[in-house]
């Protein structure tokens, strides 16, 4: 019989290298899909066109002096009259230069609709939690309170919010937060169920952490992987109830325009041909919406398969 | 199961109920309806007297109660633009509504359903990726964007299709159809097209996560080494399991199909109830928004009622517990 | 590649593996193999007991028969003869008319094995349907007959039941009335007892022992649990790392076990130490496929390994007996 130190003499080839940190993992898996890759760059291209957008453009659409009447309704590639820059998406009746229109309007449909995803994340999320843990006839009134906002269509709470509010960014925050908070506040609610069962919830009660400590620390990391990817989706989906309202004119005001006014604005000019005032603000639309999907198509696929594990 | 039945009943009695009384004070609070319904030159007494006419002198709890009173009734008082009962204009919009919403749901279905079998059965054609890639786009694409472009493209350029507005009808049991005409067809179209586009992305999507979830299950498995034939396993063993989703969600998006129709009919010049109720926003022609959003709220607990019972029947796990 | 026999049988075996060899393609690329060069004989009628812990490769073993290998896996190389014929070169629809048939399965978790949306009576008429084309109510008759063969009380009325209505043991008598709907002559049972309660175990152990009896089917019993495969195997072959390591008459094997895993495996049944003593383990974990030892896939967890067994070690025949390893268990070293 060969003793212990000829067995460690023998050892095999070491076992596998650990693997690489959560972090450096989770990369490695999101990148492994193009369309999510791309989806990635699409959102990371927007961000900076958000944030420095307004230094690039040769106009600001909203400063009046520098609109010039003359060169409105031009189509794209057309010559500015006066400034000697190319209006590479046209113009409107205005005479507004489309891109910088754009990207102005770029700025406020993000804003709008991450905002109020976050917000209504985070909401949503500390009330589902705290249903859960805490049960009882407290969980029972907000479930309700959840199914009745949940019965009913997103568009049309977010009408009457409007009608009655008036519109403004603020309030389009406002009645957006209000349409989705339910959504998060239901899923986080199911996912701490279920979480609140295990037992290193049960592990962390018996050493007497406080409560605040154990929802924050131990529960709600854990609950985070599916709200991550319904934040999303709804990211997508708040943006785009934004440019709807806004459309029907009920959403943000002319001062501050976001991509689904710029459409509406060029609604009355499509039948006669002037696109371009629709089709570029749409396309843009488009885009972030697309980008965001990927991204949490990505994201979700990743997390089930975890799941299953 | 009556039991559990009657109980859900009782709970969406509740809802609407609720949301009556959310409702009237919601609409109450928007504007001055006074202000619409004068015109500015009226002297104090025609004031007087409209504002008695209309009951707007009372206190506010005893229009609730008149107002509920009313819509048991079926009453909710005469529109202040067509000076019609409320309910009456809105039944008579109600047929072009739905053809819409009926009009792409059977379109999504009946395209939605395949395309997802068959992406999440071969999810490695180039068939299914082109699909997919779609798939996104059309879930992706807001709705009244796809409208404008679809516009754009069939009418103005192409003119195969028109612009807007419904066409003939055919006198059904009182009610008008169009889609029994070819030029209500014609009409009907690019509407249907721009609602379906999304829903069959959402179906397909749905359809293709439910057969990726259900292949791998253990009882496909078993099917097979029983021998049993590839149709049979598809059509039998998957669907069933897969139709249980499908349809909760497809019963929920007819209701938001019914909302959504604001935007479409906006669009088009449809003349439904969607245009209706953003043209009474508009000028707060408040009976007519009250009528409006109490439909629209028996409609959707009505859905509701109607997908849960749906869904105890295809999953008889359910029918022990009830939800 | 030696080929392992039952005694007493002159005439040719229902079940002849030879080399097979099957591989699952890895995520990033390359291959692990999950069968590797596995052969077997098995007579009409006769019991085998394929053990081994999870990732051994014996579940692999008993799907690769029935021929429902999935990308990424595929059957590499080998034959698998049934009655003569190369069942692994038979097309799926050719397969299919075997299936359910001439070779049926039983699957380790009742509840997912039934399709919990479909009645029990579909889901045994369909099997009938499948090979035999009779009426309707022919087939309600020969499902209501296996069920109560299998002693489900009240078979008829049982037969509009859903999944979700039986306990686990009944669901896994409902799988086995299904395997036997057609006589098969061969059954592959894949750890059918894991998921159930040990009294049910033994009822169903001792009722499946009944039944192929009975019919003269031949049967497979895939596990880890070698106490199970004591009371009822023939033969027993156990497997490790994709390999069959030992292989024998069951009684022979457990009492004189050869390969060091067999060994430590009896021992580490609770009931086979003192009292008050440690209980033993096999140090270490099973590999993974993608990640094979060289040489002896047990090396690592071999308390008599040596540079010896950096090679794969040969079959050695002992007899109606076989294993491979180079440093066998004899008699004298059982602890």
């Amino acid at each position: 019989m060969t003793s212990q130190t000829e067995l460690s003499a023998t050892a095999t080839k070491a076992p596998p290298v650990a693997s690489r940190s959560p972090a450096r993992r989770l990369v490695r898996e999101f990148f492994s899909s193009r369309s999510a890759t791309l989806g990635i760059f699409l959102l990371a291209c927007l961000i900076v066109l958000a944030l420095v957008g307004p230094l690039l453009v040769p106009q600001d659409p909203y400063d009046l002096m520098q609109l010039d009447l003359l060169d409105g309704q031009l189509p794209p590639g057309a010559q500015s009259a006066a400034g000697g820059y190319t209006y590479w998406a046209g113009t409107d009746d205005q005479g507004r230069d489309m891109l910088s229109a754009i990207i102005y309007g770029l700025r406020t449909s993000l804003a709008v609709g991450v905002g109020s995803a976050l917000i209504a994340a985070s909401l949503g999320t500390a009330i589902g939690i705290f249903a859960a843990y805490r049960g009882g006839r407290a969980e029972a009134l907000i479930m309700r309170l959840i199914d009745l906002q949940l019965s009913f269509p997103t568009i049309l709470v977010a009408l009457m919010i409007l009608a009655v509010l008036g519109r403004g960014v603020a309030n389009v925050v406002l009645a957006l937060v209000i349409v989705e908070w339910a959504t998060y506040a239901r899923v986080a609610r199911g996912v701490a169920m279920v979480e609140r069962r295990k037992e290193y919830i049960e592990a962390a009660e018996c050493l007497a952490i406080p409560r605040r400590r154990i929802l924050f620390n131990h529960l709600l990391p854990n609950c985070l992987p599916p709200l991550v990817v319904i934040a999303t989706v709804q990211a997508g989906r708040a943006i785009s109830l934004e440019a709807t309202l806004s459309f029907l004119g009920l959403g943000v005001p002319i001062t501050e325009p976001s991509l689904g006014l710029l459409i509406a604005n060029g609604y009355q000019y499509l039948l006669s041909g002037q696109y371009w005032i629709s089709f570029y603000p749409g396309l843009m639309l488009l885009v972030i919406i697309v980008a965001i999907n990927l991204v949490g198509d990505q994201l979700r696929d990743i997390i089930n398969v975890r799941r299953q594990k | 199961m009556t039991a559990w039945l009657v109980h859900r009943i009782m709970q969406s009695l509740l809802v609407v109920i609720a949301m009556t009384a959310i409702v009237f004070v919601a609409v109450n609070v928007i504007g001055d309806p006074v202000a619409i319904l004068i015109s500015p030159d009226a002297n104090q007494a025609e004031r007087d007297r409209i504002i008695v006419q209309f009951g707007l002198d009372q206190p506010l709890w005893r229009q609730y109660l008149s107002f509920v009173g009313g819509a048991v009734r079926g009453d909710f008082g005469n529109s202040f633009v067509y000076g019609m009962p409320a309910l009456q204009v809105i039944f008579q919009r109600m047929p072009a509504t739905l053809e819409l919403a009926l009009g792409t749901l059977v379109v999504s279905v009946a395209f939605g359903i395949p395309l997802g079998l068959y992406t999440g059965m071969q999810p490695n054609s180039f068939l299914s990726k082109l699909t997919l890639s779609a798939s996104i786009l059309g879930f992706s694409v807001p709705v009244f964007w796809l409208g404008l472009i679809l516009i754009m493209f069939f009418s103005v350029y192409l003119g195969w299709f028109p612009a807007g507005g419904r066409g003939e009808t055919v006198r059904v049991f009182g009610v008008g159809l169009s889609f029994l005409t070819l030029d209500g067809l014609r009409h009907l179209t690019l509407p249907v097209l721009t609602l379906a586009i999304f829903k069959i992305s959402l179906v397909l999507r749905m359809v293709r996560a439910g057969v990726r979830d259900v292949v791998p299950q253990e009882y496909v498995k078993f099917a097979r080494a029983k021998g049993l034939s590839k149709q049979r396993i598809l059509f039998v063993h998957i669907l069933k399991n897969i139709m249980i989703p499908v349809v909760t969600i497809v019963g929920l998006e007819f209701g938001s199909l019914i909302a959504f129709s604001v935007v479409t009919e906006s669009i088009f010049a449809w003349p439904g109830m969607g245009k209706l109720i953003i043209d009474s926003i508009n000028v707060l022609d408040r009976p007519m928004i009250v009528a409006y959003l109490m439909i629209i709220v028996f409609l959707f607990v009505a859905i509701n009622l109607v997908v849960d019972i749906l869904y105890t029947l295809l999953d008889p796990r359910a029918r022990l517990t009830g939800p | 590649m030696t080929m392992l026999s039952t005694p007493g049988a002159g005439d040719a075996p229902l079940l002849d593996i030879r080399g097979l060899t099957v591989s699952f393609a890895a995520d990033g690329g390359g291959e692990g193999i999950a069968v590797n060069d596995v052969s077997l004989e098995l007579q009409r009628g006769r019991i085998l007991g394929l053990v081994g812990e999870s990732g051994s490769g014996k579940s692999v073993t008993g799907l690769s028969i029935m021929g429902l290998i999935e990308k990424p896996g595929r059957i590499a190389q080998g034959q698998i003869l049934f009655n003569g014929i190369d069942l692994a070169r038979l097309s799926d629809a050719q397969m299919k008319s075997y299936r359910g048939k001439r070779i049926a399965m039983i699957f380790q978790d009742p509840m997912m094995t039934l399709n919990p949306v479909l009645r029990i009576g579909t889901q045994m008429v369909e099997a009938v349907l499948a090979h035999d084309k009779v009426p309707l109510a022919e087939a309600r008759a020969r499902a209501t007959e296996a069920l109560g063969q299998v002693g489900i009380p009240h078979p008829e009325e049982r037969l509009d039941s859903y999944p979700h209505e039986f306990s686990g043991g009944m669901r896994q008598r409902v799988s086995i009335a299904i395997a036997l709907l057609h006589r098969p002559d061969l059954i592959i049972a894949d750890e059918p007892t894991t998921a159930l309660d040990v009294t049910i175990q033994a009822q169903i152990l001792s009722e499946v022992q009944q039944l192929t009896e009975r019919f003269g089917t031949a049967l497979i019993w895939v596990t880890h649990d070698l106490s199970i495969v004591c009371g009822l195997a023939d033969e027993i072959a156990v497997m490790y790392g994709g390999r069959i390591v030992e292989y024998g008459p069951v009684a022979d094997v457990i009492r004189h076990p050869r390969h060091r895993y067999t060994n430590g495996l009896l021992h580490s049944v609770p009931s086979s130490n003192r009292r008050g003593a440690r209980l033993f383990q096999i140090p270490g974990t099973a590999p993974s496929i993608f990640d094979m030892p060289e040489g002896c896939a047990f090396r690592p967890r071999c308390t008599a390994a040596d540079e010896a067994c950096r090679q794969v070690p040969h079959m050695v025949d002992e007899g109606c007996r076989q294993h491979s390893c180079f440093h066998p268990v004899a008699a004298e070293d059982m602890r």
